[in-house]
């Protein structure tokens, strides 16, 4: 009954004083002290609940939902390609050149394939233009034990560890010699021999894959991480916040890379969450995490190696948000003009072009010129048109492939359905187009 | 590795002695699963186990009880709260060559984990064009347990049958669940195992060939429970002990019924179950889920595809109501079928043979 009256009494006396000034409320508390000696364990300032420690404080403090400043971004390159500092992973020429190489093969592969799917010569494709240095820069920052789990804007690595322009042009065209057996839409690539998981078109469904991915890698105590690529949309799915969490609960050596390009198809990330980007939910999850230039060659390559020696050395988890912007539309079922201003698209592609920032780098070096420039461009073209050319003539896959690979062995029911395609084709040859192959 | 099997009518004191004595012949449906998943934990290291409860509390069902105690936690993994979450995880660890079973406290959970199951489990192998095989294995109790209502008692079995990719198992008795639950962790393809938690409790005589640590049952192939002439009766899981009792009640009356305990909902062992309508001449398709294309369904046309000039009557289909699980006991009883549903379906069945000459 006592304990109930000093309760009452502190609560009349905060009433009165809110009437004045909520200000005054915790004055109100500190001046009233009768009520804390009744409460037990007033007096304790720490508590031992489950998950640790915590200090008790008198003032309600609401955590901001945003802080004063965004958590700032880490560069190397200015966008005249000039060295910020000293703060990066040194890169030799060797491996620059290499990176340089990749990323205008990356952007011209782009520019092609996107006019061949606007001639109608393949019926989908999306382009990763403005991204070129997360892809390749990543890349080069692992190794090939590295386990790489794609969104669909990541065909950079693929190129980076040796998949080749005429395998890009057979998955495209779904020809038979198209390692994806004419399974999947353009640009769902994936190849078992560089450890590159294939492209699933269902956003961040990989995210706790390379997750599981990276546990299986810590069981065998292998020298090596998973990683994970995707979008600032991607971020919204339930996946991802499943994934981090267990990756921070399981410790698993998984690198998770934030493409946070502005905007997910027609969705500008100010519709897709309101917390300061991608970054900031690392730590809610109990996960390392770092801000880079996504158009910074050298800063990804950097972030990404330190991130791959944390998650190895230490066995966590880290989570790295490149900001970066979509020059090109979502795909080339999307025309961004009509929910973009065409202005600022143009500012993207033209003044913060990630190669083009590179190049400066490279030439500044000593390594590169205009004469290798062009070269490049010119036998890059050269080398897709014929690769284009030739897909585009071969052979679609045989029908046996319809059948193929839904279980490890053929059940009887799927080799009787086969059989009958086939027999009906023989039978019906008028019905069928010719290039149906049995 | 044979635990103390209790024999409820025999005093404790005893036990033990008479257990290895009687040479284990009863086991429950819990002791199968559970011996099943420590041998094969024991005989292969890429096996681990996910999942709610899996681990400290021993398994929600009891099921993994002692797993965690003897592989410890890196191969009995207690996950957070998100189905989606550990079913995504364990298909990436399938992805990258472990062998996960991964366990939804029930199937009805599963739906929030099911994108994992059929986008990136069932339809990988096949999408990547053979390169990445998911040797994963999905478990947990399925269908109507007892007084828990709508969102713990739907049976998924029809779902996850329809999805090429998967194969969906249902065993009914302690044999069937050690050896299709090895069978499956040894396959390669993502297997949808689905247990009945009403089951887990009940005890089956086992032989000595299935206590042996590499005993397997074939994935696809149906088991005739009982032999018969007059009428076929499907059934899987817990309608398979309901069946059996219908067709104890319809000897009685003369109706020999051929039983037949699916095992194998996909791959469906059609040549089984049409050879025996074609003996039989009628069927009696039963199950504990909603009836609209269901299991039922896809063996009904199965028959009508391969036998129809064989059957005699129409094809009887008993199932659950068309409703949610009601909670309330009276309710909840007349929701799923019950023994004397599947007899009354047998007799029409049978009835309807009668020629009409025989009225005149």
């Amino acid at each position: 009954m006592w304990k109930s009256n000093t309760i009452f009494n502190h609560f009349k006396s905060r009433l009165n004083f809110s009437l004045l000034s909520s200000r005054r409320f915790a004055s109100t508390i500190a001046q009233n002290p009768s009520t804390f000696n009744s409460i037990p364990h007033a007096n304790q300032q720490v508590i031992d609940f489950p998950g640790g420690t915590v200090k008790f404080i008198p003032e309600m403090r609401f955590i901001s939902e945003s802080s004063q400043e965004r958590i700032p971004c880490y560069r190397v390159l200015d966008d005249d390609g000039q060295l910020l500092a000293n703060n990066f992973v040194q890169v030799s020429e060797e491996v620059a050149v290499r990176m340089y190489n990749n990323m205008v093969t990356l952007q011209i592969m782009d520019t092609i394939f996107y006019e061949v799917q606007r001639q109608g010569r393949i019926s989908f494709y999306a382009t990763t233009i403005g991204e070129e240095a997360i892809n390749i820069a990543s890349a080069a920052a692992l190794t090939m034990d590295d386990v790489i789990f794609p969104q669909y804007r990541e065909p950079g690595p693929l190129l980076w560890r040796g998949f080749t322009l005429q395998e890009i042009a057979n998955q495209c065209f779904s020809n038979k010699y198209d390692n994806g057996k004419g399974r999947q839409m353009p640009i769902h690539y994936g190849s078992n021999k560089h450890n590159y998981f294939t492209v699933a078109s269902t956003v961040a469904t990989q995210v706790p894959h390379a997750v599981g991915a990276a546990y299986s890698l810590k069981m065998d105590k292998k020298d090596a991480c998973s990683i994970t690529y995707f979008g600032d949309g991607g971020s919204s799915e339930g996946d991802f916040h499943a994934a981090l969490n267990f990756a921070a609960v399981m410790e698993a050596p998984v690198i998770f890379l934030c493409r946070n390009n502005g905007w997910a198809i027609s969705t500008p990330t100010s519709d897709q969450f309101r917390s300061d980007g991608v970054v900031v939910k690392g730590q809610a999850y109990g996960v390392r995490s770092i801000r880079v230039d996504g158009n910074d060659a050298l800063a990804i390559y950097s972030a990404v190696q330190a991130a791959r020696e944390m998650a190895i050395n230490e066995e966590r988890p880290v989570l790295i948000e490149a900001l970066t912007y979509r020059v090109g539309h979502h795909s080339t079922s999307d025309d961004s003009t009509k929910y973009r201003p065409t202005n600022e698209i143009e500012w993207w592609r033209l003044a913060q072009d990630p190669v083009a920032r590179f190049r400066k780098w490279i030439e500044r070096n000593g390594w590169w010129n205009d004469i290798a420039e062009s070269e490049l461009r010119n036998s890059l073209r050269q080398q897709l048109l014929h690769s284009i050319q030739v897909a585009e003539n071969l052979e679609k896959p045989p029908i046996a492939d319809i059948f193929n690979d839904v279980y490890d062995v053929p059940p009887s029911s799927l080799r009787e359905q086969e059989q009958w395609v086939k027999d009906t084709i023989k039978k019906h040859p008028l019905d069928y187009p010719e290039n149906i192959s049995a | 590795m044979l635990r103390a099997i209790r024999h409820k009518s025999i005093h404790p004191a005893f036990c033990a002695f008479r257990a290895f004595s009687s040479a284990a012949k009863e086991m429950t449906v819990r002791d199968a699963l559970n011996s099943a998943l420590d041998e094969e934990m024991s005989a292969d290291p890429k096996v681990f186990l996910m999942g709610e409860e899996v681990g400290e509390y021993q398994g929600a069902y009891k099921i993994t009880k002692g797993l965690l105690d003897k592989y410890g936690p890196e191969r009995v993994l207690d996950t957070p709260i998100t189905e989606a979450g550990f079913a995504g995880i364990g298909v990436g660890a399938a992805y990258y060559g472990l062998r996960p079973v991964v366990e939804f406290m029930t199937f009805n959970f599963s739906m929030q984990a099911i994108d994992h199951i059929i986008n990136s489990a069932a339809k990988s192998y096949y999408m990547s064009a053979g390169q990445i095989s998911v040797p994963i294995v999905f478990r947990g109790p399925n269908g109507a347990a007892a007084g828990v209502g709508a969102q713990h008692s739907q049976c998924y079995a029809a779902w996850f049958a329809a999805c090429p990719g998967l194969k969906v198992l249902t065993p009914y008795s302690s044999e069937d669940a050690r050896g299709l639950l090895k069978a499956a962790i040894r396959d390669p393809d993502p297997v949808v195992f689905l247990e009945n938690e009403l089951l887990y409790g009940e005890l089956f005589p086992v032989s000595a060939e299935v206590l042996d640590s590499s005993f397997c049952l074939p994935i696809g192939k149906a088991k005739i429970e009982r032999e018969g002439k007059d009428v076929t009766i499907t059934a899987y899981s817990k309608m398979v002990g309901y069946a059996l009792k219908a067709a104890d009640i319809l000897a009685k009356e003369g109706i020999s019924a051929e039983v037949i305990n699916l095992r194998s909902i996909r791959p469906l062992d059609r040549s089984t179950i049409n050879a025996s309508v074609r003996k039989t001449n009628r069927l009696v398709t039963v199950e504990e889920s909603f009836p609209q294309h269901g299991v039922g369904a896809e063996i009904c046309t199965s028959v009508v595809e391969e036998s129809f000039g064989y059957l005699d009557a129409p094809v009887e289909r008993i199932a659950g109501a068309d409703v949610p699980m009601p909670y309330a006991a009276n309710l909840e009883r007349m929701a799923v079928p019950q023994v004397e549903d599947i007899v009354r379906a047998a007799k029409r069945t049978c009835h309807r043979s009668v020629p009409l000459a025989a009225t005149a």
